[in-house]
């Protein structure tokens, strides 16, 4: 759309884009103790983008969803992941070193039916994190490019 | 409970079958995409009552939306 929708469809984008990508975060931090995870939420978080480009059009989404810093935003992501990954190889690769040492996301889990502690997982729920931030800024950057692209063959062709 | 379960599933699975023949048999390319769309949608929901919610979430962000607004994207920069 190369100029934004109707009055109606901006109100409602409004009021729901916001909870949306609440959900999205949610389902990222909870990713350990509920179904979802880092790649579920993101892609959330992400159609929260896409209903924005779809709604305001993509040269009023890109003035306060910036394509650049969200490629950097993927990058950090993967690097986070990798950096988790590598700290463990005291052990191994990928070893949970963060699991019952007291520090972040390192109380142990209670055994038994309980609610959940959202402090537990260790390097679990921190890759989970990195997951998301790199899931929600790479879907992001394929949404904002797709519009460009149509937008600019749209006013070529006129 | 087990015969309400085993019909939601029958109802599913043909409105399903309805939708993704539609978005074959579909010339237009716009309600193709949103019976593709459709499809998708109908495809989260069998997951979710085959308790796999995981796989549910995914289908629902990537299938129904993201995809959606992808290939309509797409559409919009192509010619009648």
């Amino acid at each position: 759309m190369k100029e934004e929708m109707s009055r109606i469809v901006r109100t409602m984008t409004t009021l729901i884009y916001v909870f949306i990508m609440v959900y999205g975060f949610y389902v990222i931090a909870h990713g350990h103790l509920t179904p979802g995870g880092g790649f579920q939420g993101g892609s959330v978080v992400a159609s929260a983008f896409a209903l924005l480009v779809v709604t305001y059009g993509n040269q009023k989404t890109q003035d306060f969803l910036q394509k650049d810093l969200l490629s950097l935003l993927e990058s950090t992501g993967l690097v986070i992941f990798i950096c988790f990954a590598f700290f463990g190889l005291g052990a191994t690769f990928f070893y949970n070193f963060l699991s019952n040492s007291g520090s972040l996301f390192g109380s142990s889990a209670t055994i038994g039916v309980n609610p959940g502690n959202l402090n537990t997982g260790g390097t679990v729920t921190a890759m989970n994190i990195a997951v998301g931030i790199e899931v929600l800024a790479a879907l992001g950057v394929i949404v904002l490019t797709m519009s460009q692209a149509s937008e600019t063959i749209e006013k070529k062709e006129k | 409970m087990s015969s309400w379960l085993s019909f939601a599933h029958i109802v599913v699975l043909v409105v399903m079958l309805i939708a993704a023949f539609l978005a074959v048999v579909l010339k237009d390319l716009l309600p193709s995409v949103i019976a593709l769309a459709a499809a998708s949608l109908l495809l989260s929901l069998e997951f979710y009552l085959l308790h796999a919610p995981d796989v549910a979430i995914a289908e629902a962000g990537i299938g129904a939306a993201l995809t959606m607004a992808i290939f309509i994207f797409a559409i919009r920069a192509t010619k009648k």
